[in-house]
């Protein structure tokens, strides 16, 4: 089957430095993958093309780019899954949020800092054992879900926050960091999760589950992340707007089994934050004359008992 | 110029491991790769890596006589000793720096069955064990902060009066080209599978390591021997583990029938994977295969176990050929997948030129003889990586830098010069093709003189017309289109080491199997064969066997 790719190209020897996108026509078959495309491409037509790719086996984490859009691996992303119904070509980009070297070609670099910053190797206690380190197989089975990470980078290509946050660990990092942190052999925790507990740590993720959607080996990078905020909070590190907020959160829904949205971020950043304070009141008189400002009085449900016994049941199972 | 004591080509677990140890070591090390470390193909090895541990009652003897046996006893003996008595303690100290490893219900290393063993002693993270070894010992490179050149492409060793004193290579990211000295040189570059199409292999792997030792006239043994995996997914070739055979997957023909019980009684399905393959393709010839493949059936493990222990082979049958193995058979097939082959090195890593050690799948210490036992690759690397650093770390210290300066990169600035002023003519992509299907077809699991000589024919013709490959793109930065054309240099010469050593062996043996000789020949052929560069064609010799304790019998499984 004919097949027409719309490839994003950028030439950093070029005069313009404007990147482009140029079309190409292959024919495929009904079991190639985009990454077979891209390389017939590569080898019959154009030359010039560039692209990092290797194993052809969703295990090198090489060839990760965006596809219509969305970041994925080419080499496990079958051609026809993408190709669009009303005839247009499949859009190929690069990985967002890294630094374009050359068409598909991304800076790694600030992955591999970030990946870094969160020191991801097994601090053991200083006890060494004779042979191995006994741990539960239940942990280790568990476990291999986050190690099974290939470090693509399409979680942080298409991560929200990075996209307005640079300093944002992002979810490859912080999955790494919760790789290490449940590792039962690790005994860096402390030190570990109060590094996490800083900004641009596990609480500046939105929650927004891209991460999730787009990771090509079911790491799930976002719920890891929130794992992370809980073991933070456990370990006793309280006193940030992120661990207020949830806090917060769930003071009132246990309570009144609803939200007070206006106390709430009053709670999180600290009746005493003026800047923060301050920088409320736009959102205030905004919500005021959208009349969405959130009752000044703060009533219970009704149904807020059967919701009070849910949160008593949980929290005696921890 | 830049000088270091111990430079390590290839970042995969032969060169990490060889890194780590170099720098435990004390010495300067810098390791250089063409791709990010946690992008090398070690990645791949999905199954395990096998150990004799002794308090799991298991004696690295037994293993030893299985690796022998695998080899079709051309494996040297003493070198497999080295490895197999080194195993526990590497894959301890892997599990000590944070391999998670499944465990047992008490907590320790668990282990599962694999090929050619009469014990289950192949240690293993689910069915990606050489990714998370490979992750495990890039945290720690960046741990001991070791310098790596990180997507650096070497164009040749720089070799002066028989000594190896460094290499030239180029900046991927700029095109720069650089003359580094070093008083050691490690090659753990990985295999040459791209010589061959299809195969299991990463498009990285194009036999750089082993070209580059033999155009500075170091030996290669055992070319001949390469090694065909029973389990490739049909269409794609993507690798389907053994680990799958190892945990209980049957083989089954067109007429439903486990035919591996017929050939191979004992071992079935984890005969050794020559004999497998070989079954295989016997059973496809003679017309009771499945459109050209025979079928994996897992169906009797069920789901859960299927997706605790071997979720990333259920993913990839499903992404690669649109079949759930929880429901039906996945047709396979014999595809290309290691070189047992390599550039010939000892228990250190050293080989015939002083300074240059060689370690990995581009090594031939000849621990896997005719034929590599399923998860001995991955503890190949990481014994001969470590020997080789600490050799070559403690070897600097008594040498200096060889005389060398920056004219050592000018035939190399030449050549690319003129490949890029190559006409319009060759395409990388078909040469490659033309040279990696004729090399399936002549040198596949069956082969006889007809084939090889019709191998020898094409490798000249494919030699010939690298030189002219036609390179579209001019320019410096990441220039992938001239690093394929380089690397097609680099593969030629490997098929043509490859074909020359095949035509020679007169007998059959592990991986190197000939219709028109079909039985092995002790008296004459106990011997490996070495191939040498000389000029624009290659001299042949050959060396025997090293024997320790086990006499060659015929072997049955």
């Amino acid at each position: 089957m004919e097949v027409n790719f719309k490839v994003q190209r950028f030439d950093p020897e070029s005069t313009d430095l404007v990147s482009h996108y140029q079309n190409y026509q292959v024919e495929m078959t009904e079991s190639s993958t985009v990454l077979d495309g891209l390389i017939k491409i590569r080898e019959e037509d154009d030359g010039t093309l560039s692209l990092r790719c290797s194993c052809r086996a969703a295990i090198c984490g090489s060839c990760a780019m965006r596809i219509n859009g969305e970041a994925g691996l080419a080499c496990n992303t079958k051609i026809v899954d993408v190709i669009p119904s009303d005839g247009s070509p499949i859009t190929i980009e690069p990985a967002g949020n890294l630094p374009v070297i050359k068409d598909l070609i991304v800076d790694f670099q600030p992955f591999w800092s970030k990946f870094k910053a969160v020191e991801p190797w097994l601090q053991p206690g200083e006890i060494e054992p004779e042979g191995e380190y006994l741990a539960p197989e239940e942990d280790m089975i568990h476990l291999a879900g986050v190690v099974s990470c290939i470090l693509c980078g399409a979680c942080v290509s298409d991560c929200t926050v990075l996209e307005v946050d640079d300093n944002f660990l992002g979810p490859a990092a912080l999955a790494k960091a919760y790789r290490f942190s449940r590792d039962p052999r690790d005994e860096s925790d402390n030190q570990r999760l109060a590094q996490l507990n800083q900004p641009g740590g596990v609480w500046d993720c939105t929650r927004c589950m891209k991460c999730v959607e787009v990771c090509p080996k079911g790491v799930d990078p976002m719920d890891r992340i929130m794992l992370l905020r809980e073991k933070v909070m456990d370990a006793g590190h309280n006193n940030t707007s992120g661990a207020r907020h949830a806090n917060a959160f769930a003071k009132f829904l246990k309570n009144s089994g609803w939200l007070d949205e206006l106390r709430l971020p009053v709670l999180s950043f600290g009746i005493f934050n003026i800047k923060a304070m301050i920088g409320l009141i736009p959102l205030g008189i905004r919500s005021q004359l959208a009349g969405k400002r959130p009752p000044i009085f703060h009533h219970k449900l009704s149904s807020a008992k059967e919701i009070k016994k849910i949160f008593e049941k949980v929290e005696s199972k921890k | 110029m830049i000088d270091h004591d111990v430079l390590i080509i290839g970042a995969g677990l032969a060169g990490l491991r060889a890194a780590l140890s170099a720098k435990e070591a004390g010495a300067d090390v810098a390791v250089v790769t063409k791709v990010h470390p946690v992008r090398s193909h070690s990645n791949a090895a999905q199954g395990g890596i096998n150990a004799a541990l002794t308090d799991r009652g298991d004696d690295w003897r037994d293993h030893a006589y299985d690796t022998i046996k695998g080899s079709d006893f051309l494996g040297d003996q003493d070198a497999i000793e080295v490895m197999c008595r080194e195993a526990g303690d590497e894959v301890i100290s892997m599990e000590n720096m944070g391999a998670i490893f499944n465990r047992d219900e008490n907590g320790k290393l668990g282990t599962r069955s694999f090929g050619g063993q009469r014990e289950a002693r192949t240690f293993f993270v689910a069915d990606f064990t050489g990714q998370a070894l490979l992750h495990v010992l890039y945290e720690q490179i960046v741990k001991a902060g070791a310098f790596v050149y990180e997507e650096w492409f070497v164009l040749s060793l720089i070799v002066r009066d028989g000594k190896c004193g460094g290499v030239v290579m180029m900046d991927i990211r700029t095109g720069k080209i650089e003359v580094v000295r070093a008083k050691a040189v490690i090659l753990a570059t990985g295999g040459l599978g791209r010589v061959f199409e299809p195969s299991t292999n990463a498009l990285i792997c194009t036999g750089d390591g082993m070209s580059l030792a033999y155009r500075a006239g170091a030996e290669l043994m055992d070319m001949e021997m390469v090694q065909y995996h029973p389990t490739t997914l049909k269409g794609s070739g993507v690798l389907l583990s053994e680990a799958a055979r190892g945990e209980g997957a049957y083989l089954l023909n067109s007429e439903n029938e486990r035919f591996m019980l017929k050939y191979a009684p004992e071992f079935k399905e984890l005969a050794s994977r020559d004999v497998v393959s070989r079954c295989e393709q016997t059973e496809i010839d003679e017309g009771r295969g499945v459109d050209g493949c025979v079928l994996l059936d897992l169906r009797h493990l069920g789901e859960k176990y299927i997706s605790e222990r071997l979720s990333q082979i259920r993913e990839l049958a499903m992404d690669f050929a649109n079949v759930d193995m929880v429901k039906e058979p996945v047709p396979v097939m014999p595809g290309m997948h290691y070189a047992m082959g390599g550039v010939k090195a000892d228990i250190d890593g050293k080989t015939a030129i002083p300074g240059l050690y060689a370690a990995g799948e581009v090594a031939c210490i000849s621990v896997h003889g005719g034929n590599r036992l399923g998860a001995n690759s991955l503890l190949d690397t990481l014994v001969f990586g470590r020997r080789s650093g600490i050799h070559a770390a403690e070897m600097i210290k008594s040498v200096q830098h060889l005389s060398i300066d920056d004219s050592a990169a000018q035939d190399d600035i030449d050549n690319i010069n003129s490949l890029l002023s190559n006409e319009k003519n060759e395409s990388f992509g078909q040469v490659r093709l033309d040279m990696g299907t004729g090399m399936k077809n002549h040198l596949g699991v069956y082969r006889d003189q007809n084939s090889m000589e019709k191998a020898l024919e094409l490798v000249k013709d494919v030699k010939e017309r690298a030189k002219s490959i036609y390179v579209a793109d001019k320019s410096k930065t990441f220039n992938t289109n001239l690093m394929f054309s380089i690397e097609l240099g680099f593969m030629t010469e490997c098929a043509e080491a490859i074909a020359a050593s095949a035509i020679q062996r007169k007998e059959s043996r592990g991986a190197h199997t000939r219709t028109d000789m079909p039985d092995r020949d002790d008296e004459n052929w106990l011997k490996h064969i070495l191939v040498t560069k000389k000029d624009d064609s290659h001299d042949i010799s050959f060396l025997d066997v090293i024997i320790t304790d086990w006499e060659p019998v015929i072997r049955q499984y």
